[in-house]
This record gives C-alpha cells, sequence and structure tokens, in this order.
C-alpha cells in the first residue's frame, strides 16, 4: 500500500485523518501497526517467489496435529516434491528432529517466551535455510489459536488445523484466526466415533458464520486417512503459484492487511 | 499477549514521524482498532507508558478510537452490523459478505509539539 501520496484516504476516514488541535501540529499517518512486521514480509514473500516455491504457514492449537500433517505430507509427496520445514516453537528442536528423520530439510526457531512467529524471525531463518530447489516450504507456527493470525510472515497461504478433540465451537470462540484460513483441516477424524460432542457440521456451520467460503476437509494424518483431497489442494496451490510467478505475481493469504483494503476503496 | 510489541513498534514509528517533523514531542498519537484485528485495545493502554518510557512520546496521550464492525452483503447488497463470530449478512443470512471495517488496527494521525507552535501539516 502507499503511504506516502495519501492515496490510503478514504471519505470515510478523511475527517479524522486531519485534525489539527490546539497549538500543536496534527500529522495524518494512516498506517498498519504492524508495518515493520509487514514490510519484512514483503521482502520474505519475494524470497520465496525467487524460488518459485509455494510458502504456507501452519497454524492451530498446541498438540492438533501440525507435526504429524507434515510429516505424512512429506511421506506421500516423496517422490514429487521436495518439501522444506521451518519450525517455530518455544523451546526444544523435537519437531525439527522428526522432520529430518522423513528424510526432510528443517529449521527451528525456537521463540523463547513469543507466543508467534514474526516476519523477522523468519527472515532470519532463511539465512540458515537454503531455500534453493525446495517446491513447498511450511512454517509450522507456534501452536496458539490467538497471536499468529496478526503477524503476516510472507506466505502465500494460511492452513488452520481443528483438531476433533479440540470441541466443533473453536471457529467461532476464536474468529480472528480462523477467518485468516485458506483452508481449514479437521484433524484426527479416525477418533470421530468416539467423541460423541464433535460435529463436523457444527464446526464447518461456525466457520461459515464468519462469513469464510473456504474449504474443509476431514483427514487424520497418522492413519493416512483423507490426506488425498489434502494433497490435492496443495499440488494446485503449487501450479498457481508457480503461473503467479511467471506472470510476475504473487499471493498474499486470504485475508489482506487493512492498508491493502483502505487502499483498494479508494481507487 | 503481543500487545507490547504491538506498541514498541508503533513508537517506533511515532518517533520516526516526530523527528522527520522536527518536534520536541508528541502530545497525542490517534489509532483505529477493530474488533477483528487481533490486537485488545486495553491491553495496548496497559502497555503504552512502558513502550514510551524514554521517548518523544513518554508523555504523550494513546487515543484509540474503536472501528464497528461492519458487513457487506454481497448477495443482497446490505450493509449491516455485525459481531466477530457471526459475520453473516445481517439482512439475508448470506455467508458472501465483505468485511468494510472492524479489522482495522491503524495508526490514524499523531499530535506535535514544535518549537514554532501551530505548524499545520
Amino acid at each position: 500500500m502507499c503511504d506516502t501520496c495519501g492515496c490510503n484516504i478514504t471519505p470515510g476516514n478523511r475527517e479524522f485523518a486531519y485534525k489539527p488541535v490546539n497549538g500543536t501540529t496534527a500529522v495524518a499517518v494512516l498506517k498498519n501497526l504492524l508495518a515493520k512486521n509487514d514490510d519484512q514480509a514483503i521482502h520474505n514473500r519475494q524470497h520465496f517467489d525467487k524460488h518459485r516455491l509455494l510458502a504456507i504457514n501452519l497454524m492451530s492449537s498446541p498438540g492438533s496435529g501440525k507435526t504429524a500433517l507434515l510429516e505424512a505430507t512429506i511421506d506421500a509427496l516423496r517422490n514429487e516434491y521436495r518439501i522444506g520445514v521451518i519450525e517455530g516453537d518455544l523451546e526444544t528442536e523435537n519437531d525439527a528432529e522428526r522432520i529430518r528423520a522423513k528424510g526432510a530439510p528443517a529449521h527451528q526457531i525456537t521463540t523463547g517466551s513469543a507466543c508467534h512467529l514474526d516476519s523477522h524471525m523468519v527472515h532470519d531463518a532463511l539465512h540458515r535455510f537454503p531455500l534453493a530447489g525446495l517446491d513447498i516450504l511450511f512454517i509450522e507456527n507456534v501452536g496458539n489459536l490467538i497471536c499468529p493470525a496478526s503477524f503476516d510472515l510472507g506466505q502465500h497461504r494460511n492452513v488452520t488445523l481443528l483438531s476433533v478433540t479440540e470441541g466443533d465451537d473453536k471457529p467461532a470462540k476464536y474468529p480472528v484466526m480462523f477467518r485468516a484460513a485458506d483452508i481449514v483441516l479437521l484433524t484426527k477424524s479416525d477418533l470421530l466415533p468416539v467423541l460423541d460432542d464433535f460435529s463436523p457440521a457444527r464446526a464447518e456451520a461456525n466457520l461459515r458464520n464468519l462469513a469464510s467460503t473456504v474449504p474443509v476437509m476431514q483427514l487424520a494424518a497418522r492413519k493416512a486417512l483423507g490426506l488425498q483431497t489434502w494433497l490435492d489442494w496443495l499440488r494446485s496451490e503449487l501450479a498457481r503459484q508457480r503461473a503467479r510467478v511467471d506472470r510476475g505475481e504473487t499471493a498474499r493469504p486470504r485475508i489482506q492487511a487493512d492498508g491493502v483494503r483502505l487502499h483498494e476503496a479508494s481507487t | 499477549m503481543h500487545e507490547l510489541s504491538i506498541c514498541q513498534s508503533l513508537i517506533d514509528q511515532v518517533e520516526q514521524i516526530a523527528l522527520t517533523h522536527g518536534a520536541q514531542s508528541v502530545e497525542s498519537v490517534k489509532l483505529k482498532v477493530g474488533p477483528l484485528s487481533g490486537v485488545e485495545p486495553l491491553l495496548l493502554q496497559h502497555a503504552y507508558p512502558y513502550a514510551s518510557a524514554g521517548t518523544l512520546a513518554a508523555e504523550s496521550t494513546l487515543v484509540i478510537e474503536l472501528a464497528p464492525l461492519k458487513v457487506s452483503c454481497e448477495t443482497c447488497g446490505a450493509e449491516t452490523e455485525a459481531e466477530p463470530s457471526w459475520l453473516v449478512c445481517g439482512a439475508c443470512g448470506s455467508c458472501h459478505t465483505r468485511l468494510v471495517s472492524g479489522d482495522e488496527m491503524i495508526l490514524m494521525s499523531v499530535e506535535l509539539i514544535t518549537a514554532e507552535g501551530t505548524n499545520h501539516v
């Protein structure tokens, strides 16, 4: 977006933007609070596009099966694509080791006590993690249904997992997270027969109430159930990403930063 | 949980603006925050004094305008009020809506105290 020429000032916010008050100077800014993160994210996205890879941000609660999904995905696509993973956790190399055990390159970011990854952490990781030759880069965010949704990392798509042991009202309880999803995966679906309180239909209805029309898929990564639709989605997203790169374009996740929306509204 | 780091990033932006305009200090900082932005206005207010301490914005007031939650329906065209977990059209119930207000987290304007006094930009 443009922050210099005033094109992001709309009829709705113009009055608010210029309002000089007694003896002081009022400066209109209209810049996203996360501008620094967003600028770095744009830079990261350029790195990804330069390597013609598809970057996917995986978000969910802790323990909903993000790493298990990656293990199953690496196994299934072993002969098709080269997959790399950047792992985000507060502590330990455990997840990166699980990915490496599958033969895929992995880099672990330990955030200490930070509850999410930001674009600067991912950028630092990119300098230690060779992207050359990768087809798909997964960024497994810190397990958390709140903070990761607010930070653009430079990814092209957001994947949000909801395990069936968590409750089908999660989309209603965490609307910021579920609105950000380009696809929602209901994981551990093999447990549905023993869970009488999780209804996939209710989970989907709660998602639709957020005005989200994205695909919802059920799968059980550790049992290799329902993986096919997920793998097909990945294949088509990678093909779309390559076509975009060839046209000199890029893509952001479904939810655009507010400034971008303002800009669109004013043009 | 990340309001302090957002506040620090805000103060960085504000100080940059103050320096660009040769201001002595910052009088107030105005934000617009929507319920779907992922930040809590109250937590921002709590974090602000800590983030601004020792900067040009140290004595400044943080003013947060709450953006209303509104959706525009792609099916019937109505613009209606919404709730964070209920973003379907208030008129026809369609889930094909577009958020027109409510996810913003924007630095709207900054009031600066300059040596020359009033100096409208």
